[in-house]
């Protein structure tokens, strides 16, 4: 009775806002990631070179039938690349008409415009234009700076033309620190995602039953993952602090250690026998206290749909709770378990801010995502941030489809 | 004789997991309330509970199956008194561990008095420790930053630098002193300003976000067209996309545009990054509205937009709240686009400002701290308000952290 046709046009229409903003805001970028990782493209170069035109009077003392001369500078604002078809307007005064001036300009109504065909990079010169001053010249309305002069220039856009390269893949791939990069980041994903998932099982067992005060001790549960993230960060770090810190200061007082620990700035310590990355340890400490509060919600969830009558039964049969566990509420909270993990995983992996704040990706705790800033803001390089970019996307594709394989569908829905 | 070494030893590994953490509490609330600097000896805590355990058996074995209450509290006086005379503890942590061992006491004699200390309850007891024990820890590590952090916010910074490990509140303090840092933010730092921005950025991505995703989700779970099922399964992957992948090439473009320096640029990726998230949870809730009521609706003769107006919104007020409520969090606590686009001062949202303006050594770090609260309260409260609603809408479509 309806006619499907309509529907599907509606459907359309409802999507398209939708999915172009999507386009724009998230695929585009993700193209554009790609297109930046395979140029040498530098902070510098976002800007693209230009003319730049200043004028200056070298004449005092005007008096009607005089010379005047008027000095331009031309540059080009690029110290690397040269700049084409470059044209300039400049409006002059009414009072002064030219006598003199350079190859490819010429003044009509008033308008002082030129045109020239190449300049190269570094181009800086001074050229003297000479005019002479009308009878009807008065000083007092002679201002040869009442309009700046305008210049537009076509200049090869690193941006926009048709240069690959694979240089900027060479570039990180050759780098050591890319390896060890990878490195962290697996050990960090993987090590905080267990963490945060203990966690949850722990507090959502914890809340299973109903009791006085469950409501609030579940709202009090999802504070660190409420919270703004630069809020929390700051906090650890200032409770971390070596010296003004609370728990150095407090371990101190209690003779637990004789000297300050570094919380955040020791990449190794000597554990056992073997190199201990403690403050990865730390940071991954704090991925686990900042999102456990979302696997506990998911798996407290799950836990409630248990059947009821799987734990009467396995009474009967004699289980005790440890083996209640192991053998039921385990086996049904599998599925969410395994999901929360790959999507927790996931979401690590692209983890930036938490790091950041933290450490800034220092002792041992550099991230892919952090080499990122690193290379395009701190080594100005955004064509090899870009490649790096592009390696966690490459990753990240495999977890994904990874993701898509295991996920059972109707915990999705 | 195995049996009791065995519960010997459970009750004293017990004990001392208990008074452990009971005790760093409890030296924390001591520290907070009383002011106290003289501090627990944490290494007398095994010691303490051996005693005890020994104790407990000692009086076990004598009077059969039976263990006084009186007599464990005379036996912890009595140990606590030589500890006080050593001036090892004072009186306000003799007063906990009294009345832990107390509360421990009874506990014990519920299951322990009974002639088999059999697995089944063994198991129990364990449990019940575990759980008391683990609540306590559960709800010390979430609000012990907290606390600091709004405690630190209060202190001048004399105190903070003498006194790190002091936790108390300064009720002591003028009106204006307990405020100061929070003054100094607002006046010294433009806070003030930085929230304004943070605050209509919040809510036009809010607004922006619901403007797309409500037709968009509507369409994905009530109307058939070709692709439907791709789009539904895409909305999951697109959320998994790393802002980091988009914030270098967004970088670029809007510096070519002109318009990375702006609020407007935030207006743009915040409500296109929570999209996905709100199409997907509201469709969701969409799919569970009876489908019978709006099919009603449209054999009358309403529209499909009526239908939307009139039936689907009003019934999903409670999903739309929480969709809300969840990109106004995401858009409030945002801080790698705000970091990476913003430099004027004049449209900082509150993180790039906390970051840029109070991450400072230079800047006291209580300052720091009351910005911290600044921007954590408003979240928590609006958290606190409509948490019924968040909680329902985050574990209905599985959501992005």
């Amino acid at each position: 009775m309806f006619n499907l046709n309509k529907e599907a046009k509606l459907a359309y229409t409802m999507l398209i806002p939708t999915i172009s903003i999507v386009f724009l805001i998230i695929l585009f970028p993700i193209f554009g990631n790609f297109w930046l990782s395979f140029k040498e493209v530098k902070l510098g170069d976002l800007r693209a070179p230009q003319p730049i035109i200043k004028e200056k009077l070298k004449t005092k003392d005007i008096e009607p039938g005089d010379d005047i001369l008027i000095e331009y500078r031309f540059k080009n604002s690029s110290q690397k690349k040269p700049i084409f078809n470059i044209e300039i307007t400049d409006k002059i005064s009414e009072f002064i008409s030219p006598v003199e001036i350079a190859e490819g300009c010429s003044v009509n109504n008033n308008l002082l415009s030129c045109y020239f065909e190449e300049w190269k990079p570094k181009y800086n010169e001074k050229i003297i234009f000479k005019f002479k001053a009308n009878d009807n010249f008065e000083i007092d309305n002679f201002n040869p700076k009442e309009s700046k002069p305008r210049g537009v220039a076509d200049a090869d856009n690193i941006l926009t033309n048709l240069k690959f390269s694979l240089k900027n893949f060479q570039k990180i791939l050759q780098k050591n620190e890319t390896i060890e990069n990878i490195k962290v980041t697996f050990l960090y994903s993987f090590f905080a995602t267990i963490g945060a998932l203990f966690l949850g099982i722990s507090a959502a067992l914890l809340l299973e039953k109903n009791f006085l005060g469950k409501g609030f001790f579940r709202g009090l549960f999802l504070f660190p993952f409420v919270s703004p993230v630069i809020a929390v960060a700051f906090t650890w770090v200032y409770i971390l602090d070596p010296f003004k810190g609370f728990l150095n200061n407090y371990l101190l007082n209690n003779e637990f250690i004789s000297e300050p620990i570094f919380f955040l700035g020791l990449k190794k310590v000597d554990f056992l026998g073997f190199d201990f990355p403690f403050t990865l340890f730390i940071v991954i400490l704090f991925e686990s206290w900042r999102y456990f509060p979302l696997a506990f919600l998911f798996i407290l969830a799950r836990l409630q749909a248990i059947p009821k009558d799987l734990y009467e039964a396995s009474d009967i049969d004699g289980a005790t709770r440890i083996q209640q566990f192991f053998y039921i509420t385990l086996p049904q909270l599998l599925g969410v378990i395994s999901l929360l993990f790959i999507l927790r995983f996931i979401w690590n992996f692209n983890k930036f801010e938490d790091i950041f704040l933290l450490t800034g990706g220092n002792a041992g705790t550099r991230t892919l995502t952090v080499q990122v800033y690193d290379e395009a803001f701190a080594l100005s390089n955004m064509g090899t941030a870009s490649s790096v970019a592009v390696l966690i996307f490459i990753l990240l594709a495999i977890f994904v489809f990874i993701h898509q394989k295991i996920a059972p569908k109707d915990i999705e829905e | 004789m195995t049996n009791n070494i065995y519960q010997f030893f459970f009750i004293y590994l017990y004990s001392i997991i208990t008074l452990f953490l009971l005790a760093v509490i409890g030296d924390f609330v001591s520290i907070s309330i009383f002011l106290s600097k003289n501090i627990f000896i944490y290494k007398n805590i095994f010691l303490y509970c051996f005693l005890y355990a020994i104790c407990f058996f000692a009086i076990r074995i004598i009077i059969t199956n039976q263990v006084s209450n009186i007599f464990i509290f005379i036996i912890s006086l009595a140990l606590s008194y030589f500890f006080l005379i050593n001036k090892e503890i004072n009186a306000y942590q003799l007063l906990i561990i009294l009345s832990v061992f107390i509360a421990f006491n009874l506990l014990l004699q519920k299951y322990f008095t009974a002639k088999n200390f059999s697995n089944f309850l063994f198991e129990v007891s364990f449990l019940k420790f575990l759980k008391t024990n683990s609540l306590i820890f559960f709800s010390f590590i979430i609000i012990f930053p907290f606390y600091l952090m709004f405690v630190s916010s209060l202190k001048s910074q004399m105190v903070l630098l003498q006194n790190p490990t002091d936790l108390s509140i300064p009720f002591f303090y003028s009106i204006s002193d307990f405020f100061s840092s929070y003054i100094a933010v607002i006046t010294q730092y433009n806070f003030l300003n930085f929230a304004l921005n943070s605050t209509i950025v919040s809510f036009v991505t809010v607004f922006v976000s619901l403007f797309f995703s409500i037709p968009g989700a509507y369409a994905v779970a009530r109307l058939r067209f070709a692709g439907r099922s791709k789009i539904s399964s895409s909305i999951l992957i697109i959320y998994m996309v790393p802002a980091i992948v988009l914030v270098i090439p967004l970088y670029v473009i809007f510096s070519q545009l002109g318009f990375r320096n702006s609020l407007f640029s935030l207006m743009i990726v915040y409500p296109a990054t929570t999209i996905p998230v709100a199409l997907y949870m509201l469709q969701g809730y969409f799919k569970g509205i009876p489908y019978e009521l709006e099919e009603s609706a449209l054999i009358d003769g309403c529209s499909r937009i009526g239908v939307i107006l009139r039936i689907t919104l009003p019934l999903s007020v409670p999903a739309i709240l929480s969709v809300s409520l969840y990109v106004f969090m995401i858009a409030w606590n945002e801080f790698l686009f705000a970091f990476m686009f913003l430099d004027n001062q004049e449209y900082f949202t509150i993180p790039r400002g906390l970051y840029t303006q109070l991450d400072d050594q230079e800047v006291p770090r209580q300052y720091l701290m009351a910005g911290s609260v600044m921007i954590t309260v408003p979240v928590l409260l609006l958290f606190f308000i409509f948490e019924r609603y968040l909680v329902g809408g985050l574990t209905a479509g599985s959501v992005k952290g």
